[in-house]
């Protein structure tokens, strides 16, 4: 690995290759030798060019490009699919010199490459030169049919390069040949750098790596690197030399299904990465939709990446459920993205997706199914590139929604040694069926969420024209229902509650009864009360005035009969 | 034969000091004593003088001679030391009898 600290002894010249500058700790050695050793179609002359392209239009430094088996016009013509000007910078800045030897030329015995040099640095004089290609130099020294020669001249260059102090490239083709590699296996002691890039088909997918081989006076990385040919010339994918720092945030942007939102206290953490895992069918996607389409409805840029299923197809299958893609996508805030998987290696779909999120600038990102992007040509290359996808996505500060096949195989710790990407991402959905009572239905479970409080509970999710929703699943005396069964026992506990109820409130009309026949019968007894009384006061007064009146008749008939 | 009565054009780019250029000059020289003698034109660059001028040409390695007339042009680099060769290219083949 790195060696970090170390002192560095000489000066070196960035080329601007992305990730190459990282490896070698700056670039190229300045007014030295580099020699850049691959087979056929490996991409020695694009890593060249590039150097001097970069070199002229980044920091203006002027180039020569000595083409010994191409035409340079031809070169030209290749660069440009790479978006490269030539023809514009050709003008002032790169001076392309053709070296084919013509065919019909008469060889007659030794030649040597002193006045070569010596007119190429009339040029560079001419022109201020500092970079020098010398490209397949290997074709032009056949031709002295002399290995000591072919040393001398190797030799020759070499020092050149140092007493003028220009910054010398030279690639090699190395072949299957093993005399070839003899032959030319000096010159590793000679260069003050060599750089071997390899072409290898891993799986029927073609993958291109690099390596470092020395460096003279520097440290490197020794490592091999994946290296891609892409849109814009070579990259190099080199994660994981440097310390990862984000930007972090706390805010939440929603799943797009209210119920989830709940559960994840609010939604997804702005800036991290979610992983929806799932057998096929279990609505990963739909999720992946549902998400999307939130963004856009907040106005955020959004990118949906697909893999082997037409953009097309996606939006018709979306509207379904009530997930409504098309407006976006004519108003410019979504960018769909349909690819093959088997097509490219995992690294040129991750080169892919690099340049769609450099041009569209979103905020959210769908990879649906990342799954097959890990699939395609070689499992270490694809699983780091899986890797740097999500350190991209954290670098921008992008949500990353990515969708995950798993097949079925029981328990969920089995699941996630299959994808090692579980393990980054900081939310991790699961997504299962449940067949029970003759029928499938499909669960949710939230594995993980990193700096979230979230629901340990399964919920059931449920596709319907209106969208997505998730329903509580029933869970009463260890039973867990879902779907029909889960509606049946609902219903029948409904049902049960029902009579309850009803029971309930007859029992209370009874009881109402039996309180209005007491009350009834207390109204009775009061009234009974009050005739008693009456009846008793009644009988107290006639008896009072048999009383009195006896007392009176005494009286009176004292009176009458004037008694004294 | 044209080639017989007309005057051959030549021109030698040379790194003059260099052992092949210094072998290419004494080489071309014999050829054209022997078989040139007063119908021919040469003209001797270094490329090392004039590098600007290589460069224009397209030469590239040294020597390199070309012959620009009588059509058609020929090219033939190294320090001719294989005369029946050079003869040949030269279309001078006649000369071996």
């Amino acid at each position: 690995m790195i060696q970090k600290g170390q002192v560095e002894g000489i000066a070196k010249v960035p080329t601007d290759i992305p990730g190459f500058d990282e490896i070698t700790n700056g670039g190229l050695p300045k007014g030295r030798t580099t020699l850049i050793l691959g087979g056929a179609g490996s991409g020695k002359t694009v890593f060249a060019l590039q150097t001097l392209v970069n070199g002229a239009r980044d920091f203006g430094k002027p180039g020569i490009f000595v083409a010994f088996e191409e035409n340079s016009r031809q070169i030209i013509a290749n660069a440009s699919t790479f978006g490269w000007d030539l023809e514009a910078l050709e003008k002032e800045k790169l001076f392309f010199l053709d070296a084919r030897m013509s065919p019909d030329l008469v060889m007659s015995g030794g030649f040597d490459l002193k006045g070569m040099l010596a007119s190429i640095k009339a040029k560079a004089d001419e022109i201020g030169a500092t970079r020098i290609v010398f490209d397949s130099i290997d074709v032009l020294l056949t031709l002295l049919n002399d290995p000591v020669a072919e040393r001398q001249e190797l030799y020759r260059i070499h020092d050149w390069f140092s007493q003028t102090g220009l910054t010398g490239i030279m690639t090699f083709r190395t072949g299957s040949d093993e005399n070839s590699s003899e032959r030319y296996g000096f010159m590793q002691f000679m260069a003050d750098c060599v750089i071997a890039l390899y072409h290898r088909m891993v799986d029927r997918i073609s993958l291109r790596e690099i390596r470092v081989i020395k460096y003279r006076g520097s440290s490197f990385s020794e490592n091999e690197f994946p290296m891609v040919i892409g849109h814009h010339g070579i990259e190099i994918a080199n994660i994981g030399l440097s310390e990862p720092e984000y930007e972090v945030f706390t805010d939440r942007v929603s799943t797009g299904v209210e119920r989830l939102d709940s559960m994840l206290s609010g939604g997804y953490l702005r800036g991290s990465s979610i992983l929806v895992t799932g057998a096929p069918g279990t609505a990963k996607s739909s999720l992946a939709g549902a998400f999307i389409e939130a963004a856009c409805k907040r106005g955020e840029r959004a990118l949906y990446v697909s893999f082997d299923e037409s953009a097309n197809e996606i939006i018709r299958n979306m509207t379904s459920i009530n997930i409504q893609l098309e407006p976006y996508i004519k108003s410019g805030v979504l960018r769909m993205y349909s690819a093959r998987t088997e097509a490219r290696s995992a690294e040129e779909h991750l080169m892919n997706i690099r340049r769609l999120i450099a041009e569209h600038k979103p905020r959210c990102v769908v990879i649906d199914p990342l799954s097959a992007m890990v699939k395609a040509g070689g499992h270490i290359t694809a699983l780091g590139a899986a890797e740097r996808l999500i350190h991209l996505a954290k670098s921008k500060g992008i949500t990353l929604l990515c969708t995950s096949l798993l097949e079925i195989r029981g328990s969920l710790t089995t699941e996630a040694t299959e994808i090692r990407i579980s393990t980054i991402a900081d939310t991790w959905i699961n997504l299962s069926y449940v067949p029970q009572g003759g029928e499938r239905n499909r669960a949710l479970t939230i594995v993980k969420s990193r700096g979230t409080r979230h629901s340990n509970q399964v919920r059931e999710l449920i596709l319907s024209n209106e969208g997505i929703t998730l329903a509580d699943v029933y869970t009463a005396g260890g039973e867990v229902l879902m779907g029909t069964l889960r509606f049946e026992r609902e219903d029948a506990d409904k049902q049960a509650e029902d009579r309850e109820q009803l029971e309930a409130e007859s029992k209370k009309i009874e009881l109402e009864l039996g309180e209005a026949e007491i009350n009834a019968k207390i109204q009775a007894l009061k009234k009974q009360l009050e005739a008693n009384r009456a009846e008793m006061e009644r009988l107290s007064r006639e008896d009072e005035t048999r009383r009195t009146g006896g007392v009176r008749k005494l009286a009176d008939l004292q009176r009458l009969r004037r008694a004294d | 034969m044209n080639s017989q009565s007309e005057v051959m054009s030549l021109r030698l780019y040379i790194a003059a000091g260099t052992p092949n250029s210094i072998l290419a000059v004494s080489n071309l020289q014999a050829i054209v004593d022997e078989h040139l003698v007063g119908r021919h034109n040469l003209e001797v660059i270094d490329v090392l003088k004039e590098p600007s001028r290589a460069i224009a040409d397209g030469i590239l390695v040294t020597p390199m001679l070309v012959k620009l007339f009588p059509p058609p042009k020929v090219t033939i680099i190294g320090n001719l030391g294989d005369k029946v060769k050079v003869l040949c290219a030269l279309d001078l083949g006649s000369a071996l009898k």
